[in-house]
């Protein structure tokens, strides 16, 4: 099903949590609204399910509106960030609450309930635990139940929150890929709310940056990384040099050095104070200039575990600078701190925006 | 990353002996000092008061507590505290709900009136309800003329104790509650619970300890109650007379075999509320313990 929102907005007091939100899912879609904390990205999933009511603007699901319709009422799975299994119920019990609290009229007979919870457990994996309590279970089993008693009652959408925050990293990667695979098998209109950009680009279709209660990017994981539409978007996502610049005549000077470098986000500055963003990965050392690009920078630190090589350098102008090269190029530059080298913006990958 | 720092600290911790620790002298002179306090204040005069009662003998016991007044005193005592109680535990899981779940103008403000029973002396209650519904004044007059009795009646003795016992129950629940969170609840609603499928299936269940915890000391309040009772009951014997008041009546009639029997049943009461707290409160700990993973995870995150 799908969601529209259209000028969402929601306060607390004196705080903005929400400010405008306009954003279309489509059927079937898996969205991440990834953000900060206090970037309102809980507070939109927990509108979305009803849990809060905007203060203005409408919730639309398959274009009816449902901004007024209960919680109940709007067939909804949210997974919650500490997963929220009663205490008191069996896995089995937690699994099967969202059948047995329907209305007699529509409520399954109890063996249909027992096979479609344990249709649901073996589906997440989890049949042998049926009878557990939920504090006897691991973090990653729990994510699991959770997810199993949302999809009890057949969703309609489901929302997640921070759906594997608070799991260790091994974990994590496995229910990642594990999630991807049942939103494909069962095809349903996903929104999950994450702070790990890494888990926003590699689950969704779409990636919605939010910063302090406002979009500040919609757009597939591509098109964010590569090409961010603001500062936020461009240093939030993935790893930046910053370098304070200014343009002069279309050509963007950073102290004194001139660099001859194209724009990434294909604006063009005229004139004026700039900040500009380069990816550690996307710049090149060299020993030499290489053209009027290179600028000069001298060797502080190599780290070389990992699997790429990590290297500080300081420009020339005094700020630091981050570069990733692989370890072929490092063995073939073999570099040792205090060297002086040239750093080369590979094309058109400086993000420049005016300020 | 802070993640490993948290787990060193957590493994390391219970190695070291807590810098706290007392020398054995001082710990060993403070345990003597609070046996002798428990001796000299609890156990002797608990001896005492068994022994006072069957100082007549086993059958002046029975029969100093199975007379028609003492009938008649342990009957209105158990009346109030089962009318007490019931509405304590809806009073308490009212308030504690409207405290732990919502954000309100005021609320420290109401927290601090629910405690108001506790710290104002019973007797200053009592007054204040024979001022409020005594046959002089306006209210009271008003309810006599229709031939309905409070002060010096069991009505009376039924509101002054429920109104010192109101807080009991809330004040345990609140912590519970609070603990416990709103995830659960909203997790339900999600699911398609009604409010009060919710409420009895989640919210009740996750604070039953609580709950039980709260019933136990309100029942003992209320049996044990007798400033407040003590004033607006007029000690009528037969009719307005709870145990306590009952005690204190043998006893100024220098009947003190038998005002220590109907004592030793309170004081029965007593031990089996204490029991009863004890295995209950237990429950509670553990059930607060387990609502707590869930902040040490945030934390962890964090």
């Amino acid at each position: 099903m799908s969601i529209e929102l259209r000028n969402i907005r929601k306060t607390f007091g004196d705080f903005v949590a929400l400010d405008n939100i306009n954003l279309d899912v489509a059927k079937g879609e898996m969205v991440a609204l990834l953000g900060l904390s206090g970037s309102g990205k809980t507070t939109l999933l927990r509108i979305i399910a009803g849990l809060e009511t905007p203060d203005a603007g409408s919730v639309r699901f398959q274009g009816a509106d449902a901004t007024s319709l209960s919680v109940r009422d709007r067939r909804i799975g949210f997974v919650f960030q500490h997963y929220a299994l009663f205490r008191h119920m069996t896995v089995f019990e937690n699994v099967a609450f969202g059948l047995r609290v329907r209305p007699r009229s529509t409520r399954p007979p109890e063996s249909e309930i027992r096979s479609r919870v344990h249709e649901l457990l073996r589906l997440v994996q989890l049949d042998f635990l049926a009878d557990r309590l939920p504090s006897a279970l691991s973090g990653g089993q729990r994510q699991r139940v959770a997810l199993a008693r949302t999809l009890a009652v057949e969703p309609r959408i489901l929302l997640l929150d921070e759906p594997f925050g608070s799991l260790d990293a091994r974990v994590r990667q496995e229910l990642r890929q594990w999630l991807r695979r049942l939103h494909k098998q069962l095809g349903i209109t996903c929104v999950f709310v994450t702070h790990d950009q890494e888990e926003a680009l590699e689950l969704a279709d779409r990636v919605v940056v939010m910063n302090a209660g406002r979009i500040e990017q919609i757009g597939t994981p591509e098109e964010v990384y590569h090409r961010p539409a603001n500062a936020f978007v461009a240093s939030f996502l993935g790893n930046v040099n910053l370098f304070h610049g200014r343009i002069e005549d279309g050509r963007v000077f950073i102290a004194d050095t001139c660099l001859e470098v194209g724009t990434a986000n294909g604006g063009s500055p005229s004139s004026g104070k700039a900040m500009l963003y380069v990816r550690p990965h996307l710049l090149e050392i060299d020993r030499a200039p290489r053209g009027p690009r290179s600028f000069p920078a001298t060797v502080r630190n190599i780290n070389p575990a990992g699997p790429r090589v990590r290297v500080e350098l300081t420009a020339e102008w005094g700020d630091p600078v981050n570069v990733d090269i692989d370890h072929e190029s490092h063995r073939r530059l073999s570099l040792e701190p205090g060297a002086r080298v040239f750093l080369h913006p590979k094309e058109d990958q400086v993000f420049i925006y005016q300020i | 990353m802070f993640e490993n720092f948290g787990f060193i600290a957590g493994a390391t911790r219970h190695h070291h002996r807590p810098a706290l620790a007392d020398a054995p002298v001082v710990r060993i002179a403070l345990i003597a000092l609070t046996l002798i306090f428990l001796g000299m204040f609890l156990f002797i005069p608990l001896a005492a008061v068994f022994t006072e009662a069957f100082a007549k003998g086993a059958s002046a016991y029975f029969a100093a507590i199975s007379n028609s007044e003492a009938r008649a005193a342990i009957r209105l005592t158990l009346t109030t505290a089962s009318i007490a109680v019931p509405l304590n535990v809806a009073f308490g899981l009212a308030a504690a709900w409207l405290i732990a779940r919502f954000d309100f103008r005021g609320k420290q403000l109401l927290v601090t009136l629910i405690d108001l029973p506790f710290s104002v002396s019973p007797v200053i209650s009592g007054m204040l309800f024979v001022l409020l519904l005594g046959v002089r004044t306006p209210l009271g007059g008003w309810l006599a003329d229709h031939g309905i009795r409070i002060i010096f009646a069991e009505p009376g003795i039924i509101i002054a104790t429920v109104f010192v016992t109101f807080p009991i129950a809330a004040r345990e629940l609140i912590p519970v509650m609070q603990a416990g969170g709103r995830d659960e609840e909203e997790a339900a609603l999600v699911l398609g619970a009604r409010g009060f499928q919710m409420f009895r299936r989640v919210t009740l269940p996750n604070v039953r300890w609580g709950l039980m915890y709260g019933v136990v000391l309100c029942a003992a309040r209320a049996m044990g109650e007798f400033g407040a009772v003590s004033v607006v009951s007029g000690h009528i014997r037969g009719a307005t007379n709870t145990m306590p008041l009952y005690v204190e009546i043998l006893y100024n009639d220098y009947q003190f075999s038998a005002a220590f029997a109907v004592a030793s049943l309170l004081a029965m009461l007593a031990i089996v509320t204490l029991a009863l707290k004890q295995a209950v409160g237990r429950r509670v700990a553990s059930t607060i313990r387990a609502a707590a993973p869930a902040e040490s995870i945030e934390q962890k995150a964090a």
